[in-house]
């Protein structure tokens, strides 16, 4: 396999398993913990090479997870002081962590080797070096292993509480009421993006981390409703800004997780300009069209209650048209039949045009 | 210049050297600005929009580095500032112009900006250019590249930002506590709003050499949050986050010079945060500590008087009650301490005639309350609780008052001592009223 491939593929497996748990952390209004959790994980990756010197994967997985939850039940204590707001709350919490991170990478570096690229840029590009061996067998790229199974799991965890989920997020009252524990599902859901988080860490780098989680599920939800589709947009999205990402790194040579945020914050901007049920151009339409609605009812009822015509003057100084308006209102009616210009420049209604005003005021 | 030459005699007495007094001096500044602007942010819930601001200033650090080709550190701070801005507006843009709720937008804008800002630093930073070298100091900061010129910059951009709040600390303290008030007596709130935003940003651009974009946040909101906890005066909060952020920034800066591999922006942030931890914990009446000794110390209290009752339950007529029918040991020895039993003859309890009263008072408080709960409270009579409350904390005086007397009209037969120091009110004036 081409050691392109190998990169857009571990690319792709990042984006799909953090817009997985990314769209109900966007979804329940927990973004932002999601951006704490992508920060302190570097303590928990830190601890587990400083007390046991080695890369085991699944170590990695289990400590960052611990270092997640204490992040989450952290936020949650300082919060319940009643001392200090939520918001405040994570902005201590998670620096406080990175920073601890930091300083065991720069106090020991002989044991922890991770080097500070590392941790802010991923190490996407050196996939391809990386092969997964077990009894001495090569059993493959090790990423792939890696970002799979966490996938699976993702995949799996949201498919057996989809149900759970769906209902914790969008009635948590009914779900506490017929016996589904918020607690319960708030932490598990915290652990499966602390645990997706570590493993996306090592490809993508701290920060980036937290625009696979946030940013392909914010665009999916511009572009939906349903939570089946808003799923399969954000992982359609995730990995598309990888593969975009890996192209745009390749052709301005720069770094490839930087580029894939880059790709996934332009892919957001077109959904928030063109998506057809949220976007802001459609926003805009629809505010178009029904001010056209509104005017057309107006030209119609007043026609029809001053017995015959009016010219544009009178609309004008009636409504406070200006003349674009007025002459987009009324070339409008004319041209759908509703209203016809006399020979003195007044307007009448039509046969249709009566019909279309009685509508009017019927409402 | 005072404060800069202030500082440098100070640094020659430590004997400290060149650049050990810029980094004391620039975290120290930083604080300063950080602490002061944090708390608007704070007490405007926008803890976060800081965290968002600065990483977006990265990829303007980037552009301008890339347009101009030097890291003159004002420079980058102008290309910082006006992308920090631009992350703002795209913030605002999203939450107003979409269903996206602002944790999202805030973590849309963050990242995105933040990966751009990457993108533009790899790519520098592969075109092997000499100059480069040292930019990505900001993202953890790097204080020990401070030179003498840079804390120059940052002291007098904090003096400027400093001037600011306290020419319009009115303005800006109306708009923390209450918006829609300072629009409706006439202050604009979207200029002040910008204007703050705006000073914010420049606290960021502070200090993005010396902490950096990604732990930037923590020096805004730490010494607000700790701050907090030791006063109610928004002036007062100013000045001592103003000292905690000053502080942490003197702590860490030395710290990590003395200590060898200790980086500072690192420090500084821990140094913040412990001081937060002290402060929610110990920092006088909002102190998480004495709140619970207080809780303790209430729930004590409400045992003993239980206690108490049901002593007096037990003794009847007789005022004694037999030793081996009470278990609570502890609570007796505090009624014992507090006078209110004594021992009696063959191995017996007796209430002593303060117990006595203490007693009369406990029922008669009980009794007050019950009649508040059921009266004026409208409770029906299974679900008034029965335990002694301490009600004259919670009712107000006047409907004690009223309470206590209706409750003399009627119980004529027995005579309850009054709470110590309640104004003695004649029934009768009591009931023309």
């Amino acid at each position: 396999m081409s050691s392109e491939l190998v990169v857009i593929i571990t690319g792709v497996l990042v984006g799909a398993s953090c817009a997985l748990v990314g769209c109900f952390l966007v979804l329940r209004r927990m973004a932002l913990l999601g951006d704490a959790i992508s920060h302190s994980v570097l303590l928990g990756i830190v601890g587990v090479f400083f007390f046991t010197g080695g890369r085991s994967a699944l170590l990695m997985v289990l400590g960052a997870g611990a270092v997640g939850l204490l992040t989450v039940s952290l936020v949650e204590l300082i919060n319940r002081t009643g001392r200090v707001r939520e918001d405040a709350a994570i902005g201590l919490v998670f620096p406080a962590l990175f920073s601890l991170g930091v300083i065991f990478v720069s106090r020991f570096p002989s044991r922890v080797h991770l080097d500070v690229e590392h941790v802010l840029y991923g190490e996407i590009a050196y996939a391809p070096f990386y092969r997964f061996e077990l009894f001495g067998l090569d059993l493959g790229y090790r990423s792939f292993w890696m970002l799979g199974i966490m996938a699976a799991l993702d995949l799996l965890f949201v498919g057996l509480f989809y149900k759970e989920l769906k209902l914790a997020t969008f009635d948590p009252g009914l779900a506490a009421a017929i016996g589904f524990s918020p607690v319960v599902i708030h932490y598990g859901l915290m652990a499966a993006v602390s645990a997706t988080t570590v493993v996306a860490f090592d490809s993508v780098g701290a920060i980036l981390v937290v625009a696979m989680l946030i940013v392909p599920p914010s665009t999916a939800y511009l572009l939906t409703d349903r939570l089946t589709t808003m799923f399969a947009l954000a992982v359609g999205t995730g990995a598309a800004s990888a593969v975009g990402g890996y192209w745009l790194a390749r052709s301005i040579d720069g770094s490839i997780a930087g580029a894939m945020a880059t790709v996934a914050g332009l892919l957001f901007v077109a959904a928030f300009l063109l998506s057809p049920l949220h976007g802001l151009v459609a926003r805009l339409l629809r505010l178009r069209h029904l001010r056209r609605v509104f005017a057309r009812g107006l030209l119609l009822s007043h026609l029809e209650g001053h017995h015959g015509s009016a010219d544009l003057a009178t609309l004008r100084c009636r409504f406070l048209w200006n003349a674009r308006t007025a002459a987009a209102v009324t070339r409008g009616a004319v041209r759908d039949g509703l209203v016809r210009e006399t020979t003195s420049g007044a307007y009448t209604l039509t046969e249709q045009g009566r019909g279309a005003a009685r509508d009017v005021a019927a409402g | 210049m005072s404060i800069v030459a202030g500082y440098l005699m100070f640094g020659v007495d430590l004997g400290l050297d060149y650049t050990l007094r810029n980094v004391i001096l620039g975290s120290a500044v930083l604080g300063l600005v950080g602490g002061v602007l944090g708390c608007f942010a704070v007490l405007r819930r926008q803890s976060l929009v800081g965290d968002a601001l600065a990483h977006a200033a990265l990829p303007g650090v980037c552009l301008a580095f890339m347009l101009t080709g030097a890291k003159g550190t004002f420079g980058l701070m102008v290309g910082a500032a006006i992308s920090g801005w631009i992350g703002t507006l795209a913030l605002l843009a999203i939450v107003r112009g979409s269903r996206i709720k602002e944790d999202a937008a805030l973590g849309v804008v963050l990242s995105v900006f933040f990966g751009v800002g990457i993108l533009l630093l790899t790519r520098i930073q592969r075109t092997g250019d000499a100059a480069q070298s040292g930019l990505d100091r900001f993202l953890f900061g790097q204080a020990a590249t401070l030179v003498e010129r840079d804390v120059q910059l940052m002291a007098v951009l904090s003096a400027v930002v400093l001037a600011i709040v306290w020419l319009l600390f009115k303005e800006f303290k109306l708009l923390s506590f209450d918006p829609d008030f300072a629009a409706a007596v006439g202050f604009a709130p979207t200029p002040l709003t910008v204007l703050l935003t705006t000073l914010i940003v420049v606290a960021v651009v502070i200090g993005l050499q010396t902490v950096g974009v990604v732990l930037m946040v923590a020096l805004l909101i730490a010494p607000a949050s700790a701050a907090r906890q030791w006063t109610n005066r928004l002036g007062r909060m100013l000045a001592l986050a103003g000292l905690f952020g000053a502080l942490s920034g003197v702590v860490g800066a030395v710290l990590s010079a003395r200590i060898s591999r200790l980086p500072t922006g690192p420090t500084i942030v821990l140094a913040a945060t412990a001081i937060v931890a002290v402060s929610v914990l110990f920092a006088p009446e909002r102190g998480v500590l004495w709140a619970g000794i207080r809780q303790w110390r209430h729930r004590r209290r409400l045992q003993v008087a239980a206690l108490l009752r049901d002593l007096a339950d037990r003794a009847g007529a007789t005022g004694r009650v037999d030793a081996p029918a009470l278990a609570a040991g502890g609570d007796l020895r505090a009624l014992r301490r507090r006078g209110w039993v004594g021992a009696g003859p063959d191995s017996a309890w007796v209430l002593t005639p303060t117990g006595e009263t203490e007693v009369r008072r406990a029922r008669r408080q009980e009794a007050v309350w019950k009649r508040y709960l059921g009266r004026q409270m409208n409770l029906p009579p299974e679900a008034i609780h029965h335990g002694v409350m301490e009600m004259e904390r919670v009712l107000p005086d006047d409907t004690l008052r009223l309470l206590e007397a209706e409750l003399a009209r009627e119980e004529a037969a027995e005579a309850i001592p009054r709470r110590p120091g309640t104004v003695v009110v004649d029934p009768g004036t009591e009931a023309a009223r």
